[in-house]
């Protein structure tokens, strides 16, 4: 006989979990005093919310699920944003929550929430246990929701009376099977014979590459398939890495802060292969005049997304990287699209992304030093605003899941906790944190975590004193008129030093290069304060409710 | 926009049939009537939900309903011949006289059964679709309706093929 606290740990590592994010309270200390020495690593974090994103952080970064932990009530309660981010962004995530015993549930007892009523619509699954013989089980249907199929966040509830609860040990199945899901893997092969004859036959394909090719680790076959038939790839938010920024067919990131080149290819095509995309209204822009002269192919492993807000000509439903392979073995030479190659080159030459070079500090250069600085070797993490479209914009990423982001749900306070777990995830490289002032400020208690800790995590704030995002939006849509968005001054570098991290402020271009490299010296954590040009807008940009070709802030057509 | 008919298979779970009308309300759906109740299958149950919208959308909302770990199966019984059922108990003024002798002659022709009677009122009960209990309580407004319920519709396809099975 166990406790259920201790099948649960047991369980956690048979899952092959290495470490949990975490925070303690009432009814988890039955969990904690398992853990206190159990060869599980736990990391204490300074707010549950971090607790969360550094578990999807970890996720994202390692394709593996993150698991955080919390106590009932406000512990769980403020797992809730973590949660919808990863929904929002399907990422493989295990939640766990104390309850109050099974007894009091329903009594307004102390510390408790109903967080399994409250996570319904950002959980792919949830679980309110009863007894400490269900603790093994759940657990391993859990992980296995959340990694298989398109993945995304599952909660187990865990009532104390179940975790202090004794229950034997029961033999587990080698593989879960859930007659309620049924992910299809394998695309249709009469889908992809069809979708295969229109790129045949098209002069002007595109592909439309998401987030999804990430998640299913698709990108060489992606890659494979761009070159063979000569087809542009257009990435978004999240599909960001799946090719080489610099690789010839790359046409950047499409939609609202997207390229040029890409929003017009997207206009001009008149085949469009969506792959693990969603048709999200930051890339569509107006859905009417997105894509108006092509058929479209979408492959995604999810038939909801399927004409969820575009028609499809030809849906397959699979597994990215499975569909892709079978595209591949089925494919016969295809041609080259020289005339539309020829146009692209030509847009991509006269309508690059604007780097500002006169004045003072301006962001995209700070982002772009960084980028030839360490090149294919860091993980690069955003948080949300304005300095994440310029990461997305200026920085050369080379390799799937070396962006992580919050795109979705667009989570401000994300990136530094998230940047927590991928340092773990991939403590072979440096993980920077990118930035904006307002951001840092709803987690920088983490800085907390990473001195105690010692995560060497790089954050590298691009102060503006301004909500930047929504100032560029008061600027060019309500007249300037800059309600609420103005932050004054915070010395970073102080706040860190305070926690014990060191720092520097950077005011200068020529200061840029020696901080990066100052940060890389240091074996700890290391804040960079960016003090930029205050009202550097992110351009080009597709205004609300504009065609995607209708951009401002770009070159004369 | 038309009435859609859907017929879910679920696990018998706590929690599975708001995870179901949660569903509805965020997309802005208001469900019509719902009935549950427990099915051919041990531990499972059947929930038979109507609700009005265009197609696209009932589609849109079958798949998400389809991504639920603990339902097995929806489907649209509207797109198929069917037979639909819904059983309502209305409590009527009926004073002795005249009017009881009308109520009781109404009850007729709709094929109601008088299930209770009282000194005040009577309790009719009328099994059918959706149309005709409305129409049997429209006729009864005049006498006075007191109490109106309903189960809500029911429905199973006809012939042999099902509206379960695999997923
Ligand atoms: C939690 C949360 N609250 C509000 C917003 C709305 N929002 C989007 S961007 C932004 C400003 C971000 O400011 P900052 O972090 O300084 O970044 P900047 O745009 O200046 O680079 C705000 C308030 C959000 N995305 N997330
Ligand atoms: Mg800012």
């Amino acid at each position: 006989m166990k406790t259920g606290a201790k099948i649960l740990v047991e369980s956690l590592l048979r899952e092959g979990t290495e470490i949990i994010f975490g925070y303690p309270g009432g009814v988890v200390l039955p969990i904690y005093d398992e853990l206190y020495d159990s060869p599980l690593r736990h990391i204490l974090v300074r707010h549950e919310q971090a607790a969360a994103h550094a578990a999807d952080g970890y996720a994202r970064a390692s394709g593996r699920v993150g698991v955080c932990l919390a106590t009932s009530g406000p512990g769980a309660c403020n797992l809730v944003t973590g949660i919808a981010t990863s929904y929002m962004d399907s990422t493989p995530l295990v939640a766990i929550t104390g309850q109050v015993p099974t007894s009091l549930l329903g009594n307004d007892a102390f510390q408790e929430s109903d967080i399994t009523g409250i996570t319904l619509p950002v959980t792919k699954h949830n679980y309110l246990l009863k007894s400490a013989g269900d603790v093994g089980r759940v657990v391993q249907e859990a992980f296995y929701i959340a990694g298989t199929g398109r993945p995304g966040p599952v909660l187990i509830d865990i009532p104390k009376d179940v975790s202090t609860g004794m229950a034997e040990d029961v033999k587990l199945p080698d593989k879960v099977t859930l007659r309620g899901y049924n992910p299809t893997y394998k695309g249709h092969k009469r889908q992809i014979e069809k979708a295969l004859e229109m790129i045949g036959h098209a002069e002007r394909p595109l592909i439309y590459a998401g987030g999804g090719i990430i998640t299913s680790n698709a990108s060489p076959e992606l890659m494979e398939f761009a070159t063979l038939s000569s087809i542009p790839v257009t990435t978004t938010l999240m599909g960001i890495g799946c090719i080489p920024c610099h690789h010839p067919l790359n046409l950047g990131m499409l939609g609202m802060h997207g390229t040029e080149y890409a929003n017009f290819a997207v206009t001009e095509c008149d085949l469009m292969i969506a792959i693990g995309a969603r048709f999200d209204d930051r890339v569509t822009g107006r859905i009417e005049t997105f894509a108006p002269h092509a058929k479209i192919i979408h492959i995604d492993i999810d038939p909801a997304e399927i004409g969820k807000n575009k028609r499809i000509d030809v849906p397959i439903v699979g597994d990215v990287k499975a569909v892709l392979k079978d595209v591949l073995t089925l494919m016969k030479k295809q041609g080259a699209h020289e005339v539309w190659l020829k146009k692209i080159k030509h847009w991509k030459q006269h309508h690059p992304l604007k780097c500002p070079t006169t004045g003072g500090l301006h962001p995209q250069f700070v982002i772009r030093t960084l980028s030839e600085l360490v090149k294919d070797k860091a993980v690069i993490v955003s948080e949300v605003g304005q300095n994440q479209m310029w990461t997305a914009q200026h920085f050369c990423f080379h390799n799937p899941r070396s962006w992580i982001t919050s795109g979705g749900l667009g989570t401000m306070g994300f990136g530094f906790p998230a940047g927590i777990g991928v340092h773990f995830a991939r403590p072979d490289v440096p993980t920077f944190v990118i930035a904006g002032d307002g951001s840092i400020q709803m987690n920088i208690q983490e800085m907390g975590t990473v001195a105690a800790n010692k995560i060497p995590v790089k954050i590298a704030i691009l102060n503006n004193m301004y909500l930047g995002m929504v100032r560029q939006w008061q600027e060019l849509f309500f007249d300037r008129r800059y309600s609420f968005t103005e932050l004054p001054a915070v010395d970073f570098v102080k706040i860190g030093n305070a926690y014990g991290i060191e720092g520097m402020r950077i005011e200068t271009p020529e200061e840029v290069l020696p901080a990066f490299q100052a940060s890389l010296d240091c074996d700890g954590p290391f804040v960079m304060d960016f003090r930029i040009e205050r009202e550097e807008n992110v351009f080009p940009m597709v205004p609300a409710g504009a065609a995607i070709n209708e951009m401002i802030g770009g070159h004369p057509r | 926009m038309k009435p859609h008919t859907l017929s879910i298979l679920v696990e018998n779970k706590a929690g599975v049939l708001s995870r179901v009308t949660g569903l509805f309300s965020r997309r802005g759906f208001n469900i019509e009537s719902l009935a549950v109740g427990p099915c051919e299958e041990p531990g499972m149950s059947r929930i038979t939900i109507v609700v009005i919208g265009d197609d696209a959308k009932v589609e849109q909302i079958m798949k998400q309903l389809n991504k639920l770990i603990d339902i097995i199966k929806v489907s649209d019984l509207t797109e198929n011949e069917r037979v639909e059922r819904e059983l309502a108990l209305i409590k009527v003024t009926a004073e002795q006289g005249t009017s009881r002798a009308e109520i009781m002659q109404i009850a007729t022709i709709f094929r109601a059964s008088i299930v209770d009677v009282s000194p005040k009122s009577l309790v009719l009960q009328v099994i059918g679709e959706t149309d005709k209990i409305d129409a049997l309580e429209k006729l009864l407004r005049q006498y006075g309706v007191k109490e109106f319920v309903r189960t809500g519709t029911i429905g199973i396809l006809r012939g042999s093929k099902l509206a379960s099975g695999g997923k």
